[in-house]
């Protein structure tokens, strides 16, 4: 593991100036005829592999050179040698780990070229969360979409997604499923409002996610028109003070921390799934659990969760998304990672596109931990943590 | 039916007991007849409509949709009607299916090097048109393109959650207004089985997401919505300030719409009589008893007997309207059995209601619930059935005795009336259970540990336990806690590692509930586990989160749905399964197959290689075959 290499190897990898860059390119392009789309990208162990590039996709184990598409920690993981992100994503990597979470960093602007070995790469706004980006990968005349976490849906929170023609798409399918169509988030949040006019003398605990989700309600609200005050639980308050600092207007945010009960009456808290069913709530007035999530579509997701109002809010495309997005590439290949790959899969052959799952383990994991957390996890992981496949922990 | 709807919406969210009756007494306070009526009618699984299977609704949605995506998107959800109602189409003619999104049909080669952009924000309206043609090439725009990029990025539905009433109304102008309850109800009822298919998806195109949720719940009569038929009951009583117990007792002869039970409630009218003269009765369930239980009975309270393992029924005989004797059979949840059983009814031939086991016998002697199973689900019964599987009821209570209610009677008088109208009954197919004498619960114990000694003779094998009553108890419908105990014989009980794991459905497919658990045996490189059975409950929900955990945190492996969880001699969870028997099974690969598996407690304590070997298992097998 290259934890201590200097902080300008990135530069120097990007050149191409690597000498064991440059003897592994020369040893793996020992072929005749056209590039095949796994030639430049193959899933292994530790996650999406570029050999020409010398490089892997958001790794799930440490590796020498990492691409990491967004912060969610089950992309974003610490230990790589170098990591190169948009400036949002290495941020949220060292507000998370610490200044030390990787050798050396690198950060890249969307649209912006860099040449990497044999190959050349792009970041595209992914419409997911702040700084999230879907990499594309070109080598020669064929190009490689690596979409990570996206959706099409409007947010506030960050850049729009953005449709990157290209020959092999990647793409996710946590709601690869016809039943999953989120609807308007805008429609989500009025729920959440008429309630809270409905039980002034109540709390309302909003369950979201700390990175992206929470923010992203906020900023709903704000549009909605709410202006009060909106309160955050303490593992909310670094990551939410960050997308401020990047000019995401939130207007007035308290911790709700040292608050008297009675004071709580009528606010809206946004808190991790986890907290909202810890003993945490207790010091809000008879709370109203909201949960703000696209398992929210599926009634028995919600009713097991103890879920009294169901917000169907989510950081990922839907179905219709997922399969507009595919079609707008206009990709021939289509990979399926994390999620309801099976359906997706199945979907893109029906269309008469090529399309297999790539069954790369790990990712995925902390979504799902939305929805275990909720019935009763007591571990209030803020920001999750991340979990090496393998490694045994006994409860 | 939009009200309706939202009762039921609100109802599949709302944890609380209290809170459920009070969302019930608001509607029916709120909701005119027969709509209310019709509602109680649904809680309480009081209608069905012959004709509308759950199969026809597949068959409705599959010519809409992809039928492989719908298996999957079924599995995931684990419910039909949910997910039908959030699967189903957009009514906007029959040339519109979710393949036409507003996007040109995929090329199954890129354009790029034809010269499209490289890249361009679907989110930017003015650049609609560009993206819309670009990868494919300057196709001809999709009919429906306006219908997907112009209001954006694609042509999805925004419309149901959040457009409001009025802006729905407008849309689908062209429809009625969405039916009534009452509609439904009488329309599915008189509706021939041609007609059904065409009329459902009608009502279907004009409901939303929530309205086509509640009729296809409505429609194949599965809520599923954690309402008991009992709360919509104390709910009804709760409007009028009643007992439930007395909506209990008159319920047989009441039919929907309830209009003279809302009447009566509502202080409107008198109290609705019963006129069935073979009503089914709510059958009384028993409480598990845990071995804490016992220190706060006394023996002395209980009357002990036989648990059978056969099929509880309800065997009822009453006068007709001209005084002859009508018979039926009942489930324990009410369904009419009567026509399975054929060869029993000449036996019922005084009016009364006994409570009690449906067994086969073969010369006096018990058969297996393998042979009674045989009788079971027949739609012809054949003499030669009959005459291979004799049917018995074994009776061990009498809810009436011609026209006299004997529910709210203790026990112990049931029990003498019970043993006065078998005896004048004379059937030799109908006999008394007979009662265990015990005078501590030790030796209750040791008469549940060998029955063969302690009365049950060569019925032994159909024992499946004993059976606790308070001797002072009237006969209440549900599960009170107190009255009735049943008390199984002990499970066997081994260690085993936990192989791989798998995820539930429905409310379970965010966690890895199924679990192939496996033993130690002696392979070509030394010790390996051997999968020995599959268990997916026994685990309290606390249990679960903590296994889901650890399968997560101790995947080595990944197929499908399935994961490989780490089982080495020192890594792993050890599980402790209890189960009820054991069997050769040349179809699994330890040539063993277990009867009712499941988890009863989770052995984080003990490391894998501790777990037992299928020696183990092979010594029970050979004792409980030489028994």
């Amino acid at each position: 593991m290259a934890i201590h290499q200097s902080t300008d190897f990135f530069r120097r990898w990007m050149r191409g100036s690597s000498p064991r860059v440059m003897a592994k390119h020369r040893g793996s392009s020992a072929y005749i005829g056209p590039m095949r789309p796994q030639d430049i990208l193959m899933p292994v162990p530790a996650g999406l592999c570029c050999k020409p590039g010398g490089f892997h996709i958001d790794p799930v184990r440490p590796v020498e050179r990492a691409l990491i598409t967004h912060g969610h920690s089950d992309h974003a993981r610490p230990g790589h040698g170098a990591v190169l992100a948009t400036q949002e994503t290495l941020d949220m990597m060292r507000l998370r780990y610490g200044e030390n979470f990787a050798g050396s960093t690198q950060a890249v602007a969307y649209g912006e070229e860099i040449r990497l070995g044999d190959v050349t790469v792009t970041f595209h706004p992914a419409g997911h969360v702040l700084g999230s980006a879907q990499i594309s990968v070109t080598c020669k005349d064929t190009r490689i979409v690596a979409s990570g976490d996206y959706k099409d849906a409007r947010d506030p929170t960050c850049a729009p997604f953005e449709l990157v023609p290209c020959d092999v798409f990647i793409t996710e399918a946590t709601f690869g499923l016809p039943v999953f169509r989120h609807g308007d988030a805008a429609g989500e949040v009025n729920k959440l409002l008429a309630s809270a006019k409905l039980f002034p003398e109540r709390a309302h605990l909003v369950g979201a996610y700390s990175l992206g989700k929470a923010q992203r309600v906020i900023a709903l609200l704000r549009e909605a028109g709410y202006d009060a005050p909106i309160y955050l639980h303490g593992a909310m308050e670094k990551i939410t003070y960050y997308y401020q600092e990047r000019g995401i207007a939130l207007g007035e945010l308290r911790p709700a921390r040292g608050m008297k009960k009675a004071e709580l009456a009528g606010t809206i808290t946004l808190a991790p799934p986890s907290a909202t069913a810890d003993v945490w709530t207790r010091r809000f007035p008879d709370p109203v659990t909201a949960f703000a999530s696209g398992w929210m579509r599926v009634r028995a997701r919600a009713r097991q969760g103890g879920v009294e109002l169901p917000l169907v809010i989510s950081d990922h495309a839907d179905w219709d998304g997922l399969t507009a997005t595919i079609a707008a590439t206009g990709a021939g290949e289509i990979w399926v990672t994390h999620g309801q790959e099976d359906a997706l899969v199945h979907w893109c052959k029906s269309k008469g596109l090529a399309a297999r799952p790539l069954d790369l383990v790990g990712y995925g994991d902390e979504d799902e931990g939305e929805t275990a957390a909720l019935t009763g996890e007591g571990e209030a992981q803020p920001v999750g943590e991340a979990q090496p496949v393998g490694e045994t922990k006994k409860p | 039916m939009n009200r309706f709807a939202e009762l039921l919406d609100r109802l599949a969210y709302e944890p609380g007991r209290n809170n459920k009756i009070k969302l019930l007494v608001g509607y029916f306070r709120e909701t005119e007849d027969p709509d209310r009526g019709y509602a109680l009618a649904a809680l309480t699984g009081a209608l069905s409509f012959k004709h509308a299977k759950p199969g026809l609704i597949r068959d409705l949605i599959t010519e809409r949709t992809d039928p492989v995506l719908f298996g999957y998107a079924y599995d995931y959800v684990g419910d039909l009607s949910e997910t039908v109602a959030l699967m189903w189409p957009k009514a906007i003619g029959a040339s519109h299916n979710e393949s036409l999104l507003g996007y040109p049909s995929p090329h199954p080669s890129p354009a790029r090097g034809e010269g499209a952009q490289p890249s361009c924000s679907p989110h930017d309206d003015n650049e609609v048109t560009d993206v819309g043609e670009g990868p494919t090439g300057g196709q001809a725009p999709s009919p429906l393109a306006g219908e997907g990029w112009g209001e954006g990025f694609r042509g999805r539905d925004v419309s149901d959650d959040l457009l409001s009433r009025n802006d729905r109304d407008l849309r689908t102008h062209n429809n009625p207004p969405p039916p009534t309850l009452a509609d439904v109800v009488t329309t599915l009822r008189t509706l021939g089985k041609a007609e059904l298919p065409a009329q459902l998806a009608r009502w279907l195109d004009e409901l939303d997401e929530t309205g086509r949720w509640a009729l296809l719940k409505l429609v194949t009569g599965a809520m599923r919505i954690g309402i008991s038929a009992r709360l919509a009951k104390t709910a009804a009583a709760a409007l009028g300030t009643k007992d439930p117990h007395e909506i209990e007792l008159m319920w047989p002869g009441l039919s929907p719409p309830y209009l003279d039970l809302f009447a009566w409630l509502e202080g409107r009218g008198d109290k609705p009589v019963n006129s069935d003269p073979t009503p089914f009765r709510p059958v009384m369930l028993a409480h598990a008893i845990e071995d804490a239980d016992f220190a706060n009975l006394d023996a002395a309270d209980f009357s002990a007997e036989w648990k059978w393992d056969g099929i509880r029924v309800q065997a009822v005989s009453g006068r007709d309207a001209r005084g002859h004797i009508q018979a039926r059979l009942y489930s324990r949840t009410g369904e009419d059995i009567t026509g399975s059983f054929p060869d029993l009814v000449p036996s019922l031939h005084l009016p009364g209601a006994i409570d009690g086991e449906l067994l086969v016998l073969r010369d006096g002697r018990v058969q297996t619930f393998n042979v009674l199973q045989q009788r079971l689900n027949r739609k012809v019964v054949s003499p030669k059935l009959i005459k291979e599987f004799p049917i018995h009821l074994r009776a061990y209570d009498l809810l009436g005795d011609d026209a006299n209610d004997l529910r709210e009677l203790p026990f112990t008088e049931r029990r003498a009336h019970l043993e006065a109208f078998v005896a004048r009954l004379n059937d030799p197919r109908i006999d008394l259970s007979p009662t265990v004498a015990f005078a501590s619960w030790e030796e209750l114990a040791a008469a549940r540990a060998d029955p063969k000694s302690a009365g049950a003779g060569d019925d032994a094998d159909a024992v499946e336990g004993v059976m606790l009553k308070r001797r002072d108890a009237p006969y209440l419908p549900g599960r009170p806690k107190g009255p009735w105990w049943k008390w199984k014989r002990d499970p066997h009980i081994i260690d085993a590692v936990l192989m791989y794991a798998q995820r539930g459905h429905g409310k379970r497919s965010s966690y890895y509930s199924d679990y192939t658990f496996g033993v130690w045996t002696r392979g070509e490189a030394g010790d390996e586990l051997v999968p020995v059975g599959k268990a997916y409950f026994g685990f309290t929900d606390e249990e679960l989160l903590q296994i889901d955990r650890f399968v997560r945190r101790n995947t080595t492996e990944k197929f499908g749905p399935v994961r490989h969880v780490v089982h080495e001699p020192d890594q792993g969870l050890v599980l402790e399964v209890a189960f009820e028997g054991l069997q050769r099974s040349p179809r699994h690969k330890s040539g063993i197959a277990m009867r009712f598996p499941r988890i009863s407690r989770l052995r984080w304590d003990k490391p894998p290689r501790e777990a037992d070997r299928l020696e183990t298992l092979e010594r029970l097998l050979i004792s409980m075959t030489a028994n």
